[in-house]
């Protein structure tokens, strides 16, 4: 028997800030649920169950969360699983859901994921004094920064094009009204004059620390019926993790990216990504990410996806736009930003992203990655069902 | 074998909650010597309240006071108080169900001993002499026999309510780093780097893990590494860390140490920040009683070639 084809049919996020101060964390993941709900004509019994994620407990100081926030979520007597896989759980929280459906375990199903990272600090979160270790020698964006100089010498990519994917985020940023940054006066010259913190990598190329929610409803082909608005149906959805560091590993391309993509690829019957998705929305925290993730899931050859970048594909006009939203650059309440990443792909194929809509978007791909590029979740999505 | 080593470790965080409208009309109440419940669409009145209707979901904001007298449900006896509990000396843990309310709160009980707590006995709440609209603005419950107290009504509306609270959390460890990273650290005591090789795909790591990351079997053979090295990849540091005393800008490298198979973290000196290059060729430089290399430094060895460390970024 074939597995149930997945639709999404409701989508909600809250506006992404600094700090909620106006909201408990019940609150502010009621918010987005009950938009979700909303999208989709749905009540709270309509929800047959809730798959909620986060990423570490210690970045808000509440020991599984989840166990609170039930009531706010209207899970009581249902079933309630929480996710965890550092920074890509939102991706990993979706997919989960997913499969309830597609394995007809549930009909329909609510997932969410948050962050209230003005509630603690997430640095501090991640650098616990451990005794007898060496304390690392640089904040987060100094752990990632010597990969972005190892993508830079392999691909001998010029200096700028790290500058030009921020550029192009925070302009995306502008058309979504949902997203933290909205820096109305932004220029390239701004973003290149920006202090460079861990060179190579610039203030104006790294992240947002956000509070921010966002949650979809996912259900099977009978609720896609009677959905009031398009869905995006899930052509193929996928998981790797690997060891954040071992003898061998890649850090500019991982290969648990690699063979995420191939699976989801297959799934779909994507023979040459480039040429048969329309839209990428994938989780890049520090700028040079695009170029390097456009390698590693198939839209480059290695050491070519910089030129993607400086050509201008993947500009919101562009051939291949990336990161439509304004991307995690603009907006990262850290355990939601991989299900943003899904969920700006699904509201591109239902047609539903507004300003920021990419025409004639039938296949658009959602990615997330996490914990020192050690886990690894994405999903393709279409305006179309899977034929097979 | 040599001892494993420990130390404590304690992690402390002093969290911030902002708070919905019921919790912040709670606390304050709390601060004005008024318990507050809320009102469920079922007609149940819940002690603590919450948002959202445990039954139906819904957003319940109906807040009704209660006494602050009520009885015990359930209770177990603290025999050793830990730091930060509300008292200091042997109490009870009790259910508290107030009277007006149709669930309990968790709280203190000040009672001589455990034969003097009882399930369905009598308590009144005991007020903190300095109130902020925290939880310990009740400071414990005591036994009470005398009639219930009668609520005044009071709507939770409040001048100047609590908005936010700062909760501070506390862990103690005590940590471990295991049998191979214990050797790796009682060899860097003698300036000596030892790893441990995979008997399967043959690479040595460095730290050692004690097990193969990707093989999955255990490790043991040693194999001291370094100690020059040659850095692969790094990145100039220009924003000073909290917690580190070093002068920005400084360079944080990759360095893979000769014969290890697997780059580890450090900072470079003696030589220019703007002159630091992958493949450089570098060796540490010990200060007294450090248990790391405080930095590498150049060995003016010529530069490695790429080939030689590009699977080691």
């Amino acid at each position: 028997m074939s597995k149930e084809p997945v639709a999404v049919i409701g989508i909600g996020q809250t506006k992404h800030v600094a700090a909620r101060r106006d909201v408990s964390i019940a609150g502010l993941v009621r918010e987005a649920a009950r938009r979700a709900l909303d999208d989709a004509e749905l009540t709270w019994a309509d929800i047959d169950a809730v798959v909620i994620g986060k990423a570490p407990d210690f970045f808000e100081g509440v020991m599984m969360p989840e166990l609170y926030l039930a009531d706010a979520l209207g899970a009581v007597g249902k079933p309630m699983l929480r996710v965890h896989t550092a920074g890509s759980v939102g991706g990993s929280t979706a997919l989960v859901a997913a499969n309830l459906v597609a394995a007809r375990v549930h009909g329909t199903v609510l997932t969410l994921a948050f962050e209230k990272q003005s509630e603690s600090n997430a640095m501090w979160g991640l650098s616990l004094p451990i005794p007898f270790q060496q304390p690392l020698l640089a904040g987060a964006g100094g752990f990632f920064a010597p990969h972005v100089r190892a993508y830079m010498r392999r691909s001998g990519a010029p200096d700028t094009v790290g500058s030009l994917v921020a550029y192009k985020d925070r302009r995306n940023a502008l058309k979504n009204p949902y997203a933290h940054l909205h820096e109305h006066d932004i220029t390239l010259e701004k973003v290149q004059a920006s202090p460079m913190l861990w060179d190579p990598i610039r203030y104006s190329e790294t992240c947002p620390s956000s509070d921010g929610a966002c949650a979809m409803v996912l259900t099977d082909r009978a609720g896609a019926a009677r959905a009031p608005r398009p869905p995006a149906w899930m052509l193929g959805g996928a998981m790797r993790s690997e060891p954040t560091l071992f003898a061998g590993k890649d850090a500019v391309s991982p290969q648990a990216g690699k063979d995420c993509a191939a699976d989801v690829y297959r799934q779909a019957g994507i023979a040459d990504p480039r040429r048969d998705i329309d839209a990428v929305e994938m989780y890049v925290p520090f700028s040079w990410y695009e170029p390097m993730w456009l390698e590693n899931l198939g839209f480059a050859a290695e050491g070519e996806g910089w030129k993607l970048t400086e050509s201008g594909v993947t500009e919101l006009d562009g051939d291949l736009p990336v990161n439509m939203s304004g991307g995690v650059l603009s907006t990262n309440p850290i355990g939601a930003s991989g299900m943003i990443r899904f969920a700006e792909a699904a509201l591109q194929v239902r047609g539903q992203a507004g300003e920021h809509q990419v025409e004639r978007a039938r296949r658009v791909l959602g990615h997330a990655y996490g914990g020192g590029s050690q886990f690894f979740s994405m999903w393709l999505v279409g305006a179309e069902p899977p034929t097979s | 074998m040599p001892e494993v080593l420990k130390a404590p470790l304690t992690v402390e965080f002093p969290f911030t909650r902002s708070l919905s409208p019921v919790q912040s009309a709670f606390l304050t109440g709390l601060r004005e010597r008024v318990v507050l419940g809320v009102r469920t669409t079922d007609g149940r009145t819940l002690v603590p309240p919450v948002e959202y209707d445990p039954v139906t979901a819904e957003e319940i904001r109906d807040l009704v006071e209660v006494a602050p007298t009520g009885t015990v449900t359930t209770w177990a006896w603290n025999h050793a108080p830990r730091r930060g509990q509300p008292l200091d000396t042997p109490f009870a843990w009790a259910l508290v169900r107030l009277d007006g309310a149709d669930t309990a709160l968790l709280h203190a009980l000040d009672a001589p001993g455990p034969d003097a707590v009882h399930t369905g006995m009598r308590v009144r709440v005991r007020w903190a002499e300095e109130r902020t609209g925290t939880i310990t603005d009740i400071a414990c419950f005591e036994p009470y026999d005398g009639d219930p107290a009668e609520p005044a009504g009071h709507t939770g509306q409040f001048e100047d309510p609590v908005t936010g609270i700062v909760a501070p959390a506390r862990l103690d460890y005590t940590y471990s780093p295991g049998r191979a990273q214990t050797a790796y650290i009682n060899a860097l005591a003698e300036r000596r780097n030892v790893g441990e090789r995979c008997p399967s795909c043959r690479k040595v790591y460095v730290p050692p893990r004690g097990a193969c990351p990707t093989c999955g079997v255990a490790t043991s053979e040693q194999v001291e590494v370094g100690p020059h090295g040659t850095v692969t990849t790094f990145c100039i540091v220009n924003i000073k860390a909290k917690n580190l005393d070093i002068d920005v800008p400084y360079v944080y490298a990759h360095i893979a140490l000769d014969g290890a198979d697997l780059a580890l973290h450090g900072r470079i000196g003696g030589i220019p920040y703007d002159q630091v290059r992958m493949g450089l060729r570098v060796e540490p430089v010990w200060t007294e009683g450090a248990r790391y290399p405080d930095h590498y430094r150049p060995t003016g060895e010529p530069d490695a070639d790429y080939d030689t460390y590009r699977e080691l970024l």
